[in-house]
């Protein structure tokens, strides 16, 4: 096994691309996602690799368009503002089948908002991640080590499925550090699987490959796009991922994911000393959404608490994957402000005494 | 003897182009460029948005679509992963010098090594007619029908004059197809922004004073004439920059 | 081992953020669980600065240091801040040349250790963080002297070894207070 390293959320999230045989990243400086960029920039010029600081996000998520086009693993970086800007590239990418990834260090909104860690692009993510009919693949990690792991898995299921994929992170995890162990066989790109779709350059080996998002007659769309939400609808069938946490016996089970499921974890933990049957379903997948667990928690549990660090973004999708059949609610800040465990404990006591 | 026929880098379909429009024309240059120099098939497209959408089903080397004004941060992302494939972006005025112009001012001054095709035609053809970043003062259009009023809209945009300030620019032409003469010599400046980057040169552009027959409300003779009265005053022909031959002076 | 929650304050250039990491890899290399979360924005430019550290036998749920049971305060401006959230029984080390207050709360320990004025007497100008750093370890029993110069040669590049040295040394004498 390779030795445990204590690293930043975010230079592990750029040395997990690595592994995953990534070596293109074009990004454009924004905080709190800044040490990613750096560290691609210091590492990838030693490993034969492509480090560009865009003109803009525009700039970057289109570079990421054509290097994924081209057929190579591509990747960019940002935070909240900053994604607002690429949800252009990523519709186009959605609409082209192309696979790449991108990495949301999510700070507070709207607008400039702040710096300090947040969720409030979950909507953004999961629900309309550009214009048009499409979704992509959304991935939040709750610890530095899931960062690394996740990467590789958020690389290969977009190449599966070609389409992009997010990795939803938060100012928190990309600022601090933990220990990881990072895989032990990096993958070379030459091992990666070939791209027969690529706009490459045929060699006057093929027909010309055309990567495109346009369709002009209504119905030739309509068949592109349907055809796509198959795909979509075998991705929500199986590739549902989320960690549950004391839900056997939970009368009340939290559902939070991220950062925010750290928190709601050690809630849980202080709870259970007061005797309160407290567990947490956590996704790991937010699109897709983990709706086969929150449906057999919802068999047993009494009621549900949507934890958030937005105003509660996630609240209506736990209500539609347990069916509205037990009360769910919600208790979150946002601004940047992370909820404290005597928050969350507080909120779980004043549900027991009101179901009481 | 020689027999006329179509470039085999173009595909064997009809373009959807205006009759008249120097589009074919140009298309007609770089698919005979792409032929003589034996690249078509590590030659790589970007089309951009605009009347040139559509650019990818009438060449037959692979293509990209790329969002409006975004084609050379595409073509940079393709050329960055193949780095000894040939990447060429052919745009549109108002994909290359409204939406698009930082993305182009900043591929210029990176010294990408990609080609440029720039069409201008001094207006929006493909959503019917609206004022460009080149459309003339006082030209009128869909969107300025009093004319360009240049203390409302503001003076249009010298493409060629602009990038040739920066450092990164390795070749800026302005050229025209409006006749022969000018078509010889305007594929003469194309096959050298492709052989530039093929000799690793940097950022080539070309661009193309066009003429939009339909959309400026003229025929395909007049419009050229028009182009010929009008643009070449304010667009002049000629090389504004060519490292090769400041690169001589400076020897 | 009861669960070590730190918080490490101070202003930038102090090295507030390299002790907390310092503990971090102390508790890694001691086979702990361990998480290390800094204050980040305009704020590190000179002005305030803190990071807390968790180390634990069990996985570190929240990595956010709201009520330290450790809490080192390098500036006056610190201490005013965090001294009323470190838990009962807590223990305080604090830089007493640069804050000349005295805790009023009777329910933890608090050292006042002059390391700036340490330092300087001893030719350790910048280790005043390291002289704070021994009297944490002594103070809390966490790690041993042998623990902390482990931490040191693995984290201190090869080509800088003689920072081992000067760093162990400012550590012993905190220590030793």
């Amino acid at each position: 096994m390779s030795d445990k390293v204590l690293m930043k959320g975010n230079e592990a999230l750029a040395q997990a691309a690595i592994c995953a045989g990534c070596r293109h990243f074009f990004g454009y400086p924004i905080t709190p996602q800044t040490e990613l960029a750096a560290y691609m920039s210091k590492t990838m010029p030693k490993i034969g690799g492509t480090y560009l600081q865009a003109e803009s996000e525009i700039a970057a998520i289109n570079m990421v368009q054509g290097a994924a086009a081209a057929g190579v693993r591509a990747m960019t970086s940002s935070s909240s503002p900053g994604i607002s800007l690429k949800l252009e590239g990523i519709s186009y990418m959605a609409g082209a089948d192309l696979p790449a990834l991108i990495i949301n260090v999510q700070r507070g909104g709207p607008g400039l908002g702040g710096i300090q860690p947040s969720q409030s692009d979950y909507d953004l993510a999961t629900k309309a991640p550009g214009h048009g009919d499409l979704h992509i693949l959304v991935f939040a990690p709750s610890s530095v080590q899931e960062m690394v792991d996740l990467v590789s898995h958020a690389f290969d299921s977009a190449d599966k499925y070609r389409m992009p994929a997010m990795i939803l992170a938060d100012g928190l995890l990309g600022q601090m550090m933990e220990p990881v162990v990072l895989p032990e066989k990096a993958k070379e790109p030459s091992e990666l699987p070939k791209k027969e779709w690529a706009a490459c350059g045929h060699e006057g080996e093929r027909k010309h490959n055309i990567v495109n998002s346009l369709y002009l007659q209504p119905q030739e769309l309509e068949d592109v796009v349907k055809a796509r939400y198959e795909r979509y609808a075998k991705i929500e069938a199986d590739e549902q991922m989320c960690e549950k946490y004391m839900t056997e016996d939970a009368d009340f089970v939290i559902v939070a994911f991220g950062a925010c499921s750290r928190i709601a974890k050690s809630a849980i933990n202080i709870a259970r000393k007061k005797g309160i049957k407290v567990g947490l379903i956590r996704p790991i997948t937010l699109w897709p959404f983990p709706v086969d667990a929150l449906k057999e928690a919802a068999k047993n549990a009494k009621a549900f608490l949507s934890v958030e660090m937005n105003m509660g973004q996630m609240v209506n999708d736990v209500k539609l994957a347990i069916e509205c059949k037990k009360p769910v609610e919600f208790f979150g800040h946002t601004g940047g402000i992370i909820p404290t465990p005597a928050e969350i404990v507080a909120k779980i006591e004043k549900m027991q005494e009101e179901i009481k | 003897m020689a027999v006329f026929k179509k470039p085999a880098s173009l595909a064997e379909v009809t373009t959807s182009y205006c009759p008249g429009c120097p589009h074919g024309i140009i298309h007609r240059i770089v698919g005979e460029c792409i032929d003589e120099l034996g690249i078509e098939g590590k030659t790589i497209g970007i089309a951009p948005v605009g009347c040139a959408v559509m650019a990818y089903n009438f060449f037959n080397c692979d293509f990209i679509q790329a969002p409006h004004g975004r084609a050379p941060a595409v073509a940079t992302g393709v050329k960055r992963s193949l780095p000894d494939h040939v990447v060429f972006s052919y745009q549109g005025d108002g994909d290359l010098a409204a939406i698009g112009t930082a993305e182009t001012v900043h591929s210029a001054t990176r010294g990408e090594n990609i080609t440029v095709i720039f069409v201008n035609n001094a207006i929006y053809g493909m959503t019917g007619g609206q004022m460009a970043p080149t459309s003339l003062p006082g030209q009128i259009t869909q969107t300025t029908p009093y004319g360009r009023d240049v203390k409302i809209a503001g003076y249009p945009i010298k493409v060629c004059e602009m990038l040739s300030t920066l450092d990164g620019v390795q070749y800026a032409e302005r050229v025209s197809v409006d006749c022969v003469k000018n078509a010889i010599q305007a594929k003469k400046a194309i096959k050298k922004a492709f052989q530039n980057q093929i000799d690793g040169k940097g950022f080539s552009i070309v661009e193309g004073v066009s003429g939009g027959p339909t959309s400026w409300g003229l025929g395909p003779v007049a419009a050229l004439q028009w182009s010929r009265d009008n643009m070449r005053a304010y667009y002049p022909l000629g090389v504004y920059k060519d490292r090769d031959t400041e690169d001589k002076t400076n020897d | 081992m009861t669960d070590i929650n730190a918080l490490f304050a101070g202003f930038g250039g102090q090295g507030i953020l390299f002790m907390g990491k310092m503990l971090a890899y102390a508790g890694l290399y001691g086979d702990k669980q361990v998480s290390w979360m800094p204050s980040y924005g305009p704020e590190m430019r000179g002005g305030t600065c803190n990071c807390g550290v968790c180390i634990s036998d069990e996985p570190i749920c929240s990595p956010l240091v709201t009520t330290p049971n450790v809490f080192v305060a390098m500036n006056k401006p610190s201490l005013e801040k965090f001294i009323n959230d470190v838990e009962e029984g807590g223990i305080v080390i604090l830089d007493s040349t640069l804050i000349d207050s005295v805790v009023e709360r009777k329910d933890i320990t608090v050292y006042y250790v002059p390391a700036t004025q340490l330092a300087a007497d001893n030719e350790m100008s910048g280790l005043a963080n390291m002289i704070i750093m021994g009297k944490m370890m002594a103070a809390t029993g966490v790690f041993t002297l042998e623990d902390m110069e482990k931490t040191f040669r693995k984290i201190i590049p090869a080509k800088k070894a003689h920072l081992v040295e000067k760093n162990m040394e400012a550590v012993k004498l905190g220590a030793a207070l």
